[in-house]
């Protein structure tokens, strides 16, 4: 039993068949062909799943594709402009090498790009406690915390 | 003419198209006709598989195969081999049971893999092996090491009916024994060093599709190195012929450790995609990364350190168990003793050292290499040594340190290792400046008047890396080469490829060696680009591991692009009509010594590919040039971490108020990469120290610790900022001058780490605590003593 879903995604309407089941990740994912949103856990944990829902961060994981019945949804792929130039929180991962293999990152960037909007210069442990839901198991955190600072002075202009 | 680029912060060529999503992991790749895969795990720690029926799996909507042992036993695939022979005290080479990809009669851990169904979608699989009806008898099962030693334990494999796998030593045992006789004081610590579950953010996954057109294979898979992973599966495990098989690890999220071996999913998958002739794909979900990816560490160890009156080490002696768990991993022979004890001089001079390991097989996944493979655990033993018997003999831990620093190189230790370089005096000196140990009395005070704890922990580590020479592996028992491969190809307009056997996973080697090329050549680093992990592209290769990447693989680089400007010398002396001996190379120009005569990179490289004014008669035409480099000798890092932590004795808490960590290196290429690597691996090392413990329950073999929430790997708010810096002498026998960094911070943090807790503790009769020292155990350790 298929059921039909629409929304927006990255500014385009977008619509298919899927399962009930079908979690929100894998609609992206498996549907869209939209991979930069990346699948870590099956608990909720990792944050590397975060996309935006009607411009809140959220975990794609923990929710169905239905539940996002005519959401906004951006994605990775929907956040540097379109003639590819960074946004400037994607910018300011690449200048403090906030990733190295790249796999938390469009989750870690994602859920920056939220926290920054409601705190254009926030502390350290501001930036810590945000990325509680975002694991990485490459950087330490060391310079995503200095990325992302940056990155929330630099949005604010 | 270019700036140098060796040693300058530039940005990573690979930040674009991972920070859009660009990135291309192995499940990110579907195939025309894809099918996906489910494996059917075992829920037992030990049972015998009575029978296994298939049927209503086969039935289901969208179901297309079922796989077991059997299945694969008829088609006469091999079992997964171990790459490494260790050889016993008793001259016995290791026992070495069957590693069957799928269970054939037994299981032997939680997690073992039973059958595989293959589905026309993830879900119908899933399906389908819900469906999959197994009959166990359950067994007795044992996941501890030292009771699965004990008589009467359960016998996981006939051939090692008292699960050991092999007792190894190294080091003059009656030498070490004479040593302690005369000792004026001996340290003795017992601890475990816990078994860590790796957990690379990228979980596992592979994607095998079998062409009928021309009988050929295509892997994608999360691995750390393509070629190892085709030669293991089609020489060992297939039986397939090489060139039909095409092994790509395309971008790869993380490995440390837990991607280099050849899994039982990445052969079954292959095989699958022969028998349907489509493409099969699996992805491991997370929680079958806990059960089923290789783990690290798992040893129990006794160790002790004799001293003269003044702290002068005499010698050491270390006992360890080691838990291989059910099956031995591709490498799980010789961490436990190749790269474990043959750290344990440290920076000491110890004048005997004596080892003795008893390796185990328990029902538990197997362990391998986790960031820093044996050389985390010989650290934790040396350090925690040192800094107790600094506080046993009432000597500051930095003087006792001083007092055995090996100080003239190259330096013949008593386990084998000939250390060529180091200075261990210049980086402790930086990071006690920079921890500010001076100051640290008064901090001391000022947290107790708070009604806090401050302790402070040093750990000087040393590392072997870069490994190896390939005829002394050979000696040791390493089945397989251990050079490095590299192509540079230079296009007819003077651009560059370059063609590595390294495999990046989130080391950045996309810009690292391009700037290492782009520095040499005098090109911009616009014009190099780095290509790695496709057997296909790339002429041979062994992988990245052990912290060997710029050392081995980036020396083989150098010495292809040696042979590319010594190529151009003779294109260019053609050109100018001079002798080859009088032109010289200098950043980007060929010129003739004392003119004003000089071609470009750029032109020289065009005529290579234009051979119209070229000497065709004694020179290939074309720019192109390969290297394979096999090292002389291991590298050595070294270097000094001072942690100073604080810890509440209310709840346990411990928080690290201040990490000052100083490594040498040698060279360093990229600074910046180089930083974001120590960060990660002090991350890891605190990770060990503080949070992350794997835990089976004792009786049933159940792994308790099996998500995120029960196994915590850092968060970003249970690590500080961190200090760095570096000290350099340069490795004498590469040209780079480089030792490489990847595991260095998981190797000294450890120790660090606990050696400050039990500063902290020292005063209330707390001697030693087992990581992960939790709050919970920092707490009840306090509470016990204050009680007592
Ligand atoms: S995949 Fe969504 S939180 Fe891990
Ligand atoms: S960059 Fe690898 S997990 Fe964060």
């Amino acid at each position: 039993m298929a059921v039909r879903v629409s929304m927006t995604v990255n500014g385009k309407a977008v619509s298919a068949e899927v399962e009930p089941r079908t979690l929100l990740v894998t609609f992206i994912r498996e549907h869209l062909g939209l991979t930069g949103t990346h699948v870590g856990c099956d608990t909720a944990q990792c944050g590397a799943c975060t996309i935006h829902m009607n411009g809140k961060a959220i975990k794609a994981c923990s929710m169905v594709a239905m539940q996002a019945q005519d959401a906004n949804v951006v994605t990775i792929e929907g956040v540097a402009k379109p003639d590819g130039t960074l946004h400037p929180m994607q910018a300011a991962f690449k200048e403090h090498h906030g990733l190295q293999c790249g796999f938390c990152t469009p989750g870690m960037v994602m859920n920056a790009i939220d926290f920054a909007k409601s705190h254009p210069n926030p502390s350290e442990q501001e930036v810590r406690e945000a990325l509680e839901g975002n694991l990485c198991r490459c950087t330490g955190y060391h310079n995503i915390v200095k990325a992302i600072t940056a990155g929330a002075k630099a949005m604010a202009g | 003419m270019n700036a140098p680029l060796i040693g300058a912060r530039i940005q990573r060529k690979e930040d674009y198209r991972f920070l859009t999503g660009s990135g291309q992991y192995t499940d990110d790749v579907v195939l025309p006709g894809q099918t996906y895969a489910v494996f059917v795990r075992s829920p037992h720690a030990h049972a015998k598989i009575k029978s296994i029926k298939k049927d209503k799996a086969l039935k289901a909507p969208g179901v297309l195969a079922v796989y077991t042992g059997e299945d694969l036993a008829a088609a006469k695939v091999g079992g997964l081999p171990c790459g490494w022979l260790i050889t016993g005290t008793d001259g016995q080479p290791m026992k070495e049971p069957p590693h069957p990809p799928l269970a054939q009669g037994k299981v032997r851990y939680v997690g073992d893999h039973v059958a595989v169904v293959v589905g026309e979608s993830i879900e119908a699989a899933r399906d389908g092996a819900e469906l999959v009806e197994v009959d166990y008898e359950a067994l007795p099962a044992v996941v501890d090491a030292t009771k699965a030693m004990q008589k009467g334990a359960p016998a996981l494999h006939d051939i090692a009916p008292d699960n050991k796998c092999y007792t190894w030593a190294l080091g003059d045992k009656a030498a070490v024994d004479a040593a302690f006789a005369k000792a004026a004081h001996v340290t003795k610590l017992e601890f475990v060093n816990n078994r860590l579950i790796p957990n690379a953010i990228e979980p596992r996954a592979a994607n095998a599709r079998y062409s009928r057109a021309d009988d050929s294979y295509t892997l994608y898979v999360a691995n750390q190195n393509p070629h190892v992973e085709r030669l293991l599966m089609t020489a060992f495990v297939l039986g397939l012929p090489e060139h039909k098989v095409r092994v790509v690890a395309p971008d790869v999220g993380g490995g440390f450790g837990s991607k280099i071996y050849l899994y039982a999913e990445d052969v079954v998958v292959t095989w699958a995609s022969r028998q349907l002739a489509r493409p099969v794909k699996w992805t491991a979900e997370r929680s079958e990364s806990f059960v089923s990816d290789a783990h690290g560490r798992d040893h129990h160890t006794l160790a002790e350190l004799a001293m003269d009156k003044d702290g002068r080490f005499l010698g050491m002696r270390v006992h360890t168990t080691a838990n291989l768990g059910a099956y031995l991993s591709t490498f799980a022979s010789c961490i436990p003793t190749i790269l474990y004890a043959t750290l344990l001089a440290g920076q000491y001079t110890t004048p005997v050292i004596y080892c003795e390991v008893t390796a185990v097989f328990t029902n538990t996944a197997p362990v391998d290499a986790y960031r820093g493979a044996g050389r985390p655990e010989a650290t934790y033993v040396v350090e925690r040594l040192v800094e107790t018997a600094a506080r046993e003999m009432k000597l500051d831990p930095a003087e006792i340190r001083r007092r055995n620093f090996i100080r003239t190189f190259p330096y013949q230790t008593p386990v084998a290792l000939m250390y060529d370089t180091g200075n261990y005096e210049a980086t402790l000196d930086a990071a006690m400046n920079m921890g500010d140990v001076a100051g640290f009395a008064r901090r001391k005070e000022e947290a107790a008047r708070r009604g806090k704890l401050r302790g402070l922990g040093y750990a000087c580590y040393i590392e072997a890396c870069g490994i190896a020479p390939s005829n002394i592996a050979g000696a040791l028992g390493a089945r397989a080469g251990l050079f490095e491969a590299g192509e540079i190809r230079v296009h007819p307009t003077g651009s560059v490829t370059v063609f590595t056997g390294s495999h990046a996973h989130g080391q950045g080697h996309e810009t690292t060696f391009a700037q290492v090329v782009a520095d040499r050549l005098g090109l911009p680093i616009e014009s190099v680009d780095v290509v790695h992990g496709d057997t296909s592209k790339i002429l041979f290769g062994m992988g990245t591991y052990g912290s060997r990447s710029i050392a081995v693989g980036g020396t083989a680089i150098v010495k292809a692009l040696d042979k590319i400007i010594a190529k151009g010398k003779k294109i260019a002396a053609h050109l100018m009509e001079a002798a080859e001996s009088d032109i010289e190379y200098d950043r980007g120009v060929f010129k003739v010594a004392g003119t004003d005569k000089q071609k470009a990179f750029g032109e020289v490289a065009f005529a290579a590919y234009v051979p119209h004014n070229y000497p065709l008669d004694k020179l290939e035409p074309g720019l192109n040039e390969n290297a394979f480099y096999d090292p002389t000798n291991f590298t050595f890092p070294a270097g000094s971490y001072v942690c100073e932590v604080e810890i509440d004795p209310d709840t346990g808490k411990t928080t690290i108020v201040k990490f000052s960590a100083v490594d040498d290196f040698g060279k360093v290429i990229n600074p910046m990469i180089v930083e974001g690597q120590v960060h990660g691996g002090l991350t890891q090392g605190i990770g060990q120290a503080l949070t992350e413990g794997c835990r089976y329950d004792p009786e049933t073999g159940q792994l308790v610790t099996g998500s995120f929430t029960d196994y915590c790997i850092p968060r970003a708010d249970d690590v500080p900022s961190y200090q760095l810096d570096t000290r350099e002498t340069p490795c004498t026998h590469n040209p780079l001058g480089v030792k490489g960094c990847g595991e260095a911070g998981a190797i000294g943090a450890p120790a660090a780490v606990m050696n400050a807790i039990t500063d902290a503790l020292w005063s209330m009769g707390v001697k030693d605590l087992a990581m992960p020292a939790t709050s919970e155990s920092v707490w009840r350790a306090i509470h016990m003593k204050r009680a007592a």
